[in-house]
């Protein structure tokens, strides 16, 4: 194809359409790609951003995983945060409940977001969450409490040399990042 | 263009105006030669630091800014834009063109790199000092924690990043289009096809970096949270976007880098240059590859076991392209007539310490070993085997061996060979020990370090001085030819030169090739 007459004027329109495309390309396709790609692939021990529909489960009861729940806070972020408990055994398919507890020592409303991350990797895309804080913010009032809320299922098809998961959360203080802007996990 | 040969306009106007590809491939030259000893002045300061353990002449912080600051300078002020001052002064002369294709950008391209070299050099003075997050600007390091002046740095990217695409752009229309009655393309010098890969490299990737600044500024002025975890980015992604675009831009510093020597060891071993054909498609295959091994920087970041092996595979194939090159090159040389002028010295040290360079890379490849090796003292020997002694070597035998056709004057020659032999001699004793206390774990981009390191940095530091030195002698000994060189009365300069510029007067009108030259049937590279 051809985009002029002029020999030197297509090359340069060419190459400047290659130039745009290629910034272009950096936000519409390598961005949502190494989403889609982490999301799919459990890369980088990410979860699934929402809730997981359990489908009718048998229950494994030959196998046990240890499943670990660690929290931490990002820099500079003064909450307390913490598991109800730190392990729990679960059978691969059975749905468990637990907690966190989180708390805002501050005078001020803050806004926090969990997210979550599975060790090892591979074991990202077999742990479901059914139900999670980590799905939404955490608004709480200046010496506020509240409960957080956990439900997951680990899949059957669990690799069976997996025998220990660990589910790590990392807070983050998001108050500046205003509330309505919704956080994608 | 008038039908008379017509000399340049007088004055600072001269420069400003000029859209003569001869004036602007000067202004480059002397542009990153200006910038080659800014960013040796901060090695200096570098090296200095870690003469000793223990703190001595400067804070962390601005140690930190240094090897920022000596990196962004060295890779963006001083080896590409001095790469592409040789393609604005020879591809034209080599294709039998009589100007680039775009002469008005081309002035263009030039004039925007000062001032943004500026704008990144005055971050120094400014609240909260320079970028310190090093040269490869991770984040979160280059958004939530950078220094107020990130922002300039950005513009500053953002400004260098256009100079290289209008750049790039002007040599692939040139090469295209202008190319003399003749001239096809498995005729042309290679030093003409290195750039041309090299161009079309530098189209695709450098919009890919100006892509990642662009979102380091919105995370950190407009709220987005590309690689901010709290809003549901990736500070990994940062890496990925990254390194796609660091890969292919290690590649545009060392392919022309490669054409300079595909150019120099034929004349001096007075032999064609073995290979030709092989030559062309190694070029294009190693640029081809190194899309598919950004990776190899970031094995540690937790990837996949498939992922990882990936990258290694992929990085090791481009050994073989290499491997050709390197051959290549022996081969011209064996059963040549061959003398050891400076700028052949230079390439012969470029051939010898590339090879190094390249096969410390091929270590790094292996993934699981890289697990110690990354982030140590042997990594920054190894990229410097491949910069200093690869790209900055290659620049040096450039100038050394157009210069008495640029200007008509001849260097030197014995200045020359002791400034080759100092360099090769104060490069190896910085660099070479950096080998070893990097297996030894010591971590790059530190202001101290402990004991046991104390010896082999010391004589780093002593290695750097001399090599930084060295090229004051140069600078002398290319001042002084210019100024009181001995007259070049033949065309030729070198008897074993080949090429079409080498049938030009020397020094060479201001315009050449007004009417296309007339191409020999015998290729002429």
């Amino acid at each position: 194809m051809r985009l002029s007459q002029d020999p030197t004027i297509d090359t340069v329109a060419k190459l400047g359409a290659v130039s745009v495309g290629m910034f272009a390309f950096v936000f519409v396709v390598m961005v949502p790609l190494y989403d889609v790609l982490c999301d799919a692939l459990g890369i980088n021990g990410k979860t699934s951003s929402e809730a997981y529909i359990s489908v009718s489960a048998e229950v494994d009861e030959t196998r046990s995983i240890k499943v670990q729940f660690i929290a931490t806070n990002n820099d500079g972020m003064p909450w307390a945060f913490s598991p109800q408990v730190t392990e729990m055994l679960v059978h691969p398919g059975a749905a468990n409940d637990t907690v966190f507890f989180a708390a805002n020592p501050t005078m001020d409303s803050m806004v926090a977001q969990a997210i979550p991350s599975v060790s090892p990797s591979r074991a990202a895309e077999y742990f479901h969450k059914t139900e999670c804080f980590c799905f939404e913010q955490q608004p709480l009032d200046g010496n506020g409490e509240a409960e957080m809320p956990l439900q997951f299922i680990v899949d059957q098809d669990l690799p069976a040399d997996i025998k220990t998961i660990t589910l790590s959360y990392t807070l983050f203080d998001v108050t500046s990042l205003m509330s309505d802007k919704v956080a994608s996990r | 263009m008038g039908d008379h040969h017509h000399g340049p306009a007088k004055g600072l106007s001269r420069w400003l105006y000029t859209t003569n590809h001869k004036d602007i491939g000067t202004m480059y030259l002397w542009f990153s030669f200006a910038m080659f000893l800014l960013g040796g002045a901060f090695a200096m300061v570098i090296r200095a630091e870690l003469f000793q353990p223990g703190m001595q002449l400067v804070e962390p912080g601005f140690f930190n800014q240094m090897t920022t600051l000596h990196g962004l300078v060295m890779v963006f002020g001083a080896i590409m834009p001095s790469f592409v001052g040789l393609a604005n002064w020879l591809i034209p002369m080599m294709i039998g063109a009589p100007d680039m294709a775009l002469p008005r950008m081309n002035n263009w391209s030039f004039w925007i790199l000062p001032p943004a070299f500026l704008m990144l050099a005055s971050t120094l003075l400014m609240e909260g000092g320079a970028p310190a997050f090093g040269w490869t600007f991770y984040a979160p390091l280059s958004t939530t924690y950078a220094p107020p002046s990130v922002t300039f740095f950005i513009f500053a990217i953002h400004i260098l990043g256009v100079s290289s695409i209008m750049g790039s752009i002007n040599i692939i229309a040139t090469v295209m289009n202008m190319r003399a009655p003749g001239m096809t393309y498995m005729k042309m010098p290679l030093f003409v096809w290195t750039w041309l890969i090299t161009a079309f490299l530098l189209v695709a990737v450098m919009p890919v970096l100006a892509g990642a600044v662009t979102m380091m500024l919105m995370d950190i002025h407009f709220g987005t949270s590309f690689f901010s975890a709290a809003g549901g980015g990736d500070p990994v992604l940062f890496q990925h976007i990254f390194w796609f675009f660091g890969h292919p831009e290690v590649y545009i510093i060392i392919l022309p880098a490669f054409g300079v020597i595909s150019q120099i060891i034929p004349a001096f071993s007075r032999k064609p240059l073995f290979g030709y054909a092989s030559m062309v498609y190694a070029t294009a295959g190693i640029a081809i590859l190194s899309f598919v091994v950004w990776a190899h920087h970031m094995y540690t970041v937790g990837m996949p076991v498939a992922g990882e092996l990936f990258f290694m595979y992929a990085t090791m194939l481009i050994a073989v392209p290499t491997g050709v090159k390197v051959f290549n090159w022996v081969t011209t040389m064996w059963r040549g007539a061959m003398t050891f002028e400076t700028p052949m010295l230079f390439s012969i040290g470029f051939l010898v310490l590339f090879t190094i360079g390249g096969f410390t890379g091929l270590m790094l490849s292996i993934a699981p070993a890289d697990f110690q090796y990354h982030d140590t003292y042997f990594v920054v020997a190894h990229f410097h085997y491949v910069m200093v002694a690869g790209a900055v070597f290659s620049m040096t035998a450039a100038i050394y061996f157009w210069l008495p056709k640029w200007t008509g004057r001849m260097y030197n020659e014995t200045m020359g060979k002791v400034h080759f032999w100092v360099s090769f001699i104060g490069f190896n004793v910085t660099f070479f020990p950096q080998h070893f206390v990097g297996l030894a774990g010591m971590p790059r981009r530190i202001p101290d370090y402990a004991l046991q390191f104390a010896d082999f940095n010391m004589m780093s530091s002593i290695g750097a001085f001399i090599y930084g030195a060295s090229q004051l002698l140069f600078l002398y000994n290319v001042i002084a030819a210019i100024v009181a060189g001995e007259k070049v009365s033949d065309e030729k300069v070198w008897d074993g030169a080949e090429g079409l510029e080498w049938t030009l007067p020397s020094p060479p009108p201001y315009h050449t090739f007004e009417t296309p030259p007339k191409i020999e049937e015998q290729p002429a590279h």
